[in-house]
């Protein structure tokens, strides 16, 4: 598929954000396009967290727009911000699961509040989404009992509960190990390949990137730009620039 | 969000023969009009208990999740009850999205874990109580060994971080001590001394002030002061603390959590609060004074009675009542501190923990004292 054709999902224009004066992230322009897997990468500290919390609306840019299905969520105010919101689905890093509630309760919660659906259904739903990230079984346990990666898979759930065209991944394979991780990375390929979601996942995982990304931009902490924007492969093997191969080969930078 | 009129409309039942059942779906089944067309097509389907349901999918724009579920219900309870389902003209990507959440459907969630009996509610509070006490008794333990050690090394003790605490603690608690003290004195002066003026013994008032709040009163304020602010804040510091690691990576680097952090804060407090009672009798004999004032007395005259009512004894036995309770008050707010479990509501739990048992320790201290007193014949 080529991806200049298609409208982009979200079109991100003239993003600069920082605090205190500080500028951290300047005059970003970028497009995710629809059914992609989006990935933002850049070393530590460069300003990839602060990007998602951008563009999810937690926070507000110095300046720019970030246009969410041709909504932008920057100047977004009540219920259209709130209409923006329920298409977006977000995991955390930690999962960011209520602690106090079972993964059914946890993934329950956005239908109760959002639609009119008898309660039964609302189970149904529910546990078939946690059946699809491979937690039906575990659907009445407390977070606490459960491992970091099941806890990963049930926010993806929970994310994914009102059925969002978008969901955001704040460095899904952080904190586990290789295997739970590429078992993670095949359940975002097939959710991306049979519902159609667009992802957008902040990492610096190598293998993860490699397995799962359609398409990345690198922010780098200098300039505060992005400095490559590509297929992951094509980065690796033909960058300009000797910092994005580095970053791509594993390479120490020589000082 | 869609009108309610559209809601209603998705899902409509065809007319059809005897056994069969037929559904017919207009516009889109997502989580906004789901819910209708959930409650429609489940009731019909218990009123007429088709052999054979029909769902026409032909006018079906667009199928999320919620509206795969509802496809997937209907087969589940025709096939329940061995009757079929069919699903018409479904568009292929809809198709897909139904094989797939239909491939994980046999997963069923394990029960959750039955509430337990009131035998074993009863059962489990009396083992927790009997830890606790346990715990309680080690813990004192170790706080008096970690205070020896620092009564012999003082060197040993983190004096910056219990002068630290001394601010805290004790400084920045001295303007609602001294309003709390005032205002104590202040009202009871003026209760006193309205019943005791019918029987012309109001110069009284300057006694009962007296003896009250310098043996009684001030020190039993400071410390239900201490434990609201300190003890709090000691057990909320260190179960946070605990939350992180951050105890763990203490006793790895050799350094008991204790006497590194228990010890400088009981010292702190220790310190502060006879100063803090001798501040809140203080501003309560300001408060009596103010009465007495008002009510015709010299100054002087109030100083002179209230000299002849305390005698060194209750000033004393105000102080080492004062100085129990802040030993008391801080170690029971660290101990809960350090006894903080996981989970974002555990910090809030050793909290309350510490007041509570602050206050409950307090009144018992008291109590003790008074017993103490009455023996001495202070």
């Amino acid at each position: 598929m080529d991806a200049s054709v298609r409208t982009p999902i979200i079109r991100v224009r003239h993003f600069t954000a920082g605090y205190d004066g500080k500028i951290l992230l300047d005059d970003l322009s970028f497009d995710v396009y629809p059914g992609e897997v989006f990935v933002i990468l850049g070393g530590s500290g460069s300003g990839k967290s602060t990007l998602l919390k951008h563009m999810i609306g937690l926070y507000r840019p110095l300046q720019g727009s970030i246009l969410i299905e041709g909504e932008d969520i920057v100047s977004a105010e009540g219920p259209q911000r709130l209409k923006i919101l329920t298409r977006i689905g977000v995991m955390y890093q930690q999962g960011a699961l209520f602690g106090s509630m079972s993964l059914l309760e946890n993934v329950r919660l956005p239908l109760e509040e959002y639609t009119d659906l008898p309660d039964d259904a609302i189970d149904r739903i529910a546990l078939m989404k946690l059946q699809l990230v491979g937690l039906g079984q575990a659907a009445y346990k407390l977070p606490d009992e459960i491992s970091g990666g099941m806890r990963k898979r049930a926010a993806i759930a929970r994310a994914m509960a009102l059925d969002p065209p978008i969901l955001f991944l704040d460095e899904p394979s952080a904190g586990l190990d290789p295997i739970t991780s590429a078992e993670l990375d095949q359940l975002i390929i097939s959710i991306a390949a049979n519902l159609k979601i667009t992802f957008v996942v902040v990492t610096h995982e190598l293998p993860s990137i490699e397995a799962i990304a359609d398409r990345v931009i690198m922010l780098d902490k200098q300039t505060k730009k992005i400095i490559a924007e590509g297929k992951p492969q094509e980065l690796r093997d033909h960058s300009e620039n000797s910092w994005v191969r580095q970053f791509f080969n594993r390479e120490a930078s020589v000082a | 969000m869609r009108s309610a009129e559209t809601a209603q409309s998705v899902l409509q039942a065809l007319p059809s023969s005897e056994d069969d059942l037929v559904f017919s779906i207009n516009g889109p089944l997502d989580s906004h009009t789901a819910g209708e067309a959930w409650r429609t097509a489940l009731r019909l389907l218990e009123e007429t208990n088709p052999r054979r349901l029909i769902v026409d999918a032909t006018r079906l724009t667009y199928c999320d999740g919620a509206g795969a579920a509802l496809l997937l219900e209907l087969r589940r309870r025709q096939s329940g009850r061995r009757a079929t389902c069919e699903i018409r003209s479904l568009d292929p990507a809809y198709q897909a999205l139904l094989d797939m959440y239909g491939r994980t459907d046999g997963q069923n969630p394990d029960p959750p874990a039955p509430a337990a009996s009131l035998v074993e509610q009863i059962g489990r509070a009396a083992l927790m109580l009997r830890n606790d006490i346990v715990t309680l008794i080690a813990f004192v333990g170790e706080l008096c060994m970690a205070l020896g050690r620092a009564l012999r090394h003082p060197g040993l003790v983190r004096w910056k971080d219990a002068l630290v605490t001394a601010e805290l603690a004790g400084a920045n608690a001295l303007p609602i001590v001294a309003l709390l003290g005032f205002l104590l004195g202040l009202i009871m002066a003026f209760q006193s001394a309205i019943p005791m003026r019918q029987f012309g013994a109001d110069i009284y008032v300057a006694n009962l002030i007296g003896l009250s709040m310098l043996r009684e009163l001030g020190p039993l304020l400071t410390a239900i002061i201490l434990a609201g602010r300190s003890g709090s804040a000691f057990a909320a510091e260190l179960g946070t603390m605990k939350v992180s690691e951050e105890l763990d990576a203490l006793t790895t680097m050799g350094l008991e959590p204790v006497g590194f952090l228990v010890v400088p804060r009981v010292i702190a407090a220790v310190a502060m609060t006879p100063l803090l009672a001798v501040w809140a009798g203080f501003l309560g004999l300001i408060g009596g004074a103010v009465v007495m004032l008002s009510l015709g007395f010299p100054l002087v005259t109030y100083i002179i009675q209230v000299k002849s009512a305390v005698t060194v004894g209750d000033m004393v036995g105000g102080l080492s009542k004062s100085f129990v309770f802040g030993i008391v008050v801080a170690a029971i707010g660290c101990l809960r501190g350090l006894q903080t479990k996981s989970g974002a509501s555990a910090v809030g739990d050793s909290t309350t923990r510490a007041v509570v048992s602050g206050l409950v320790l307090i009144t018992l201290v008291d109590g003790v004292f008074a017993v103490i007193f009455y023996y001495l014949g202070i």
